[in-house]
């Protein structure tokens, strides 16, 4: 519950207009000549890392970034933190504007990034937990419970006293979640949590993820490559690709909107001669008795009916292609439809001068 | 107000806690700062008989000593090895974005953290100090009755100097570290603001000993204070109206470099969420 009379009316939590970001990034061609002349003449290139994104997130959704890399998510949850400007666009969150950096905005929300440390090195977790708390002026009594209760529920709490710098990989991201979520925030932003996790502990942080927000009904946006992590939290996922949103929806949707096509195993009886498949559609694998075939959705009932006048199948299994697959799909399609319309995308924009 | 104080107090005990962790390193370091001193006894004791005078630019040849102990003494409090580059280290590695999304101020945070080194540092080398001092107390004798041994009021503003000479040293080299925003790479910067400090402090040899017009150039930068002028103060070579006024310069450029850093900062931030993050 928060008292800022800002977070009390009924619109989005995070809410998004036209935001765009272009960096600009020094051109340095090979060799000792080409350095020589940087000296006095730079090429910059202007790279468009969001490209007028819209979004509006509820209180207590768990959103999804999902893109390759470099396609503007982090860009993104970097625009939403404060940490860079915007070119152009607008956001609010919480009702703030972030990157004015007021310290009420920043004593609500956290950002977590699975590949930076906040925490002390060479001192034990709870030194830095207490400078938290310090920073983020919480109560000593709402501060030791919730410490005690996320260590509890990560299973860290005997890990406490032992420095940062002994700890795995996997023990110090949760020491990090733990820091991120002592002040309570009512909005969470992480970049690839589980990222060089191992399978357990990747699951453990999911499993924690799922459990907090769901009790706390708090709002997380979240990035990452691991189809695992999005599938087992967030009911919502957002596609990002060369600075756009391509898709917003549920993760089924998904395949809905980028794949056409199904995934048909048919299982032969032992005397079929299994000939001329192709005819049906595009053949994945042969493994007599078994084939895997390649059909286009509207087409499936109409294949299945000519297919089992023609042969004798003992078994039909019709299914959905991986996910990976579409979303790597709906990626390079992003990227093919924009080169396509709009020629070539990182296109060098050449300007000259210092940068300062 | 009260809050403040408490972040400051947790953050100068986890800083303090944190330097207590590198026990080695921080004995050799105090052990390895009493070497060059006994290097400069010697070297002046030849420089004093090569010349076949008892003084040399005003100086006796045991003040000659008192000096570069008293210049150890104010660098104790001036010199913040690291600071420098490790602002533009946390620019470079991106660590500085902690700033920008946590309710703490930068400056404040590092100036706790550089008090906390200090406090550690001396808490446990004020005794070799002291051992340093007392064993060299013969080099302090004859001094000028103005000088910090005879007089209270000398002393105070001995002490003047050495903290001013603090916050002056914290926020130059903080101001050095913050152009880390716009240059990648400060270290050739850092390099030759160290060569110029450790002539132009008074580090190398007190500083009146140089001909005009080095001594006026000298005189009108602000790296006296970092070193010379406290021992200057302490010996009673700077005395009455002269002292006043260079008490009140020093704290010129100590307000001068806070605002530099600050602006600094403000503008630095600025620019890296333009550019980079």
């Amino acid at each position: 519950m928060s008292h800022d009379p800002k977070s009390s009316t009924q619109s989005p939590v995070v809410q998004i207009r036209g935001l765009t970001k272009s960096y600009r990034v020094y051109q340095k061609k090979e060799g000792l000549a080409a350095s020589l002349r940087g000296l006095f003449h730079r090429e910059y290139r202007e790279v468009k890392a969001v490209r007028g994104i819209d979004l509006a997130v509820e209180q207590g959704e768990f959103v999804a970034f999902l893109g390759p890399n470099g396609a503007g998510k982090t860009t993104t949850l970097k625009l939403l933190s404060g940490v860079i400007n915007p070119t152009s666009g607008q956001a609010t969150v919480m009702g703030y504007v972030p990157w004015k950096r007021e310290n009420a905005y920043r004593r609500r929300f956290a950002l977590v990034m699975g590949q930076k440390n906040q925490l002390w090195w060479d001192l034990p977790a709870q030194e830095s937990f207490r400078l938290h708390q310090q920073i983020y002026r919480i109560d000593r009594e709402s501060f030791e419970r919730t410490r005690d209760e996320l260590t509890e529920l990560l299973e860290i709490r005997e890990l406490l006293t032992q420095p940062v710098r002994e700890l795995s990989l996997g023990e110090r991201m949760k020491m990090e979640l733990t820091a991120a979520l002592l002040h309570s925030p009512d909005v969470l932003f992480l970049d690839e949590p589980t990222i060089g996790l191992d399978v357990v502990a990747q699951h453990n942080i999911q499993q924690f993820l799922k459990r907090y927000q769901a009790e706390r009904q708090i709002t997380i946006l979240l990035t990452s490559h691991y189809m695992k992590d999005v599938a087992a939290l967030c009911k919502r996922v957002v596609i990002i690709a060369q600075g756009r949103i391509e898709y917003d929806g549920s993760l089924s949707g998904i395949i809905d909107s980028f794949s056409g096509h199904k995934v048909v195993t048919l299982q032969f009886a032992a005397d079929d001669a299994m000939k001329d498949l192709e005819r049906f559609g595009q053949v994945l694998e042969i493994v007599p008795p078994r084939a895997k075939l390649r059909i286009s959705r509207g087409d499936v009932p109409k294949t299945l009916a000519a297919i089992l006048s023609q042969h004798v199948i003992e078994d039909v299994v019709v299914e959905d292609p991986p996910l990976e697959e579409v979303i790597a799909d709906a990626f390079a399609r992003a990227k093919n439809d924009r080169n396509e319309s709009v020629g070539p995308l990182n296109e060098p924009s050449a300007t000259a001068g210092s940068p300062s | 107000m009260y809050a403040r104080v408490a972040t400051w107090w947790t953050i100068l005990r986890i800083c303090l806690e944190e330097r207590l962790v590198y026990r080695g390193d921080f004995a050799l370091g105090t052990l390895m700062r009493f070497l060059p001193i006994v290097t400069q006894i010697f070297l002046w004791q030849a420089v004093f008989a090569a010349s076949g005078r008892s003084e040399l630019a005003g100086y006796a040849e045991p003040h000659v000593v008192a000096y570069y102990l008293l210049t150890m003494l104010s660098r104790a409090f001036s010199s913040m090895p690291g600071l420098a580059s490790g602002i533009t280290q946390q620019i470079r590695n991106g660590e500085v974005k902690k700033f920008l999304i946590q309710p703490v101020d930068m400056l404040s945070f590092l100036l706790l953290g550089r008090i906390a080194h200090k406090v550690a540092y001396y808490s446990v080398a004020c005794l070799p100090f002291a051992l340093v001092f007392f064993l060299c107390r013969g080099y302090f004798s004859d001094l000028p009755p103005e000088a910090a041994t005879h007089s209270l009021a000398t002393f105070g503003a001995f002490l003047a100097t050495l903290i001013m000479g603090f916050v002056l040293g914290y926020f130059l080299e903080a101001s050095l570290g913050l152009v880390g925003f716009w240059w990648l790479e400060v270290r050739s910067l850092l390099f030759v603001y160290m060569l110029l400090s450790f002539f132009l402090s008074g580090h190398m040899f007190p500083l009146d000993m140089l001909p005009q017009p080095w001594r006026t150039i000298v005189e009108v930068l602000p790296l006296q204070y970092l070193a010379y002028f406290p021992a200057a103060v302490f010996l009673g070579k700077v005395t009455g109206w002269e002292l006043v006024q260079g008490l009140w310069v020093e704290f010129a450029w100590m307000l001068f470099f806070v605002t530099a850093a600050r602006v600094m900062l403000y503008r630095g931030f600025k620019r890296y969420s333009g550019f980079g993050g």
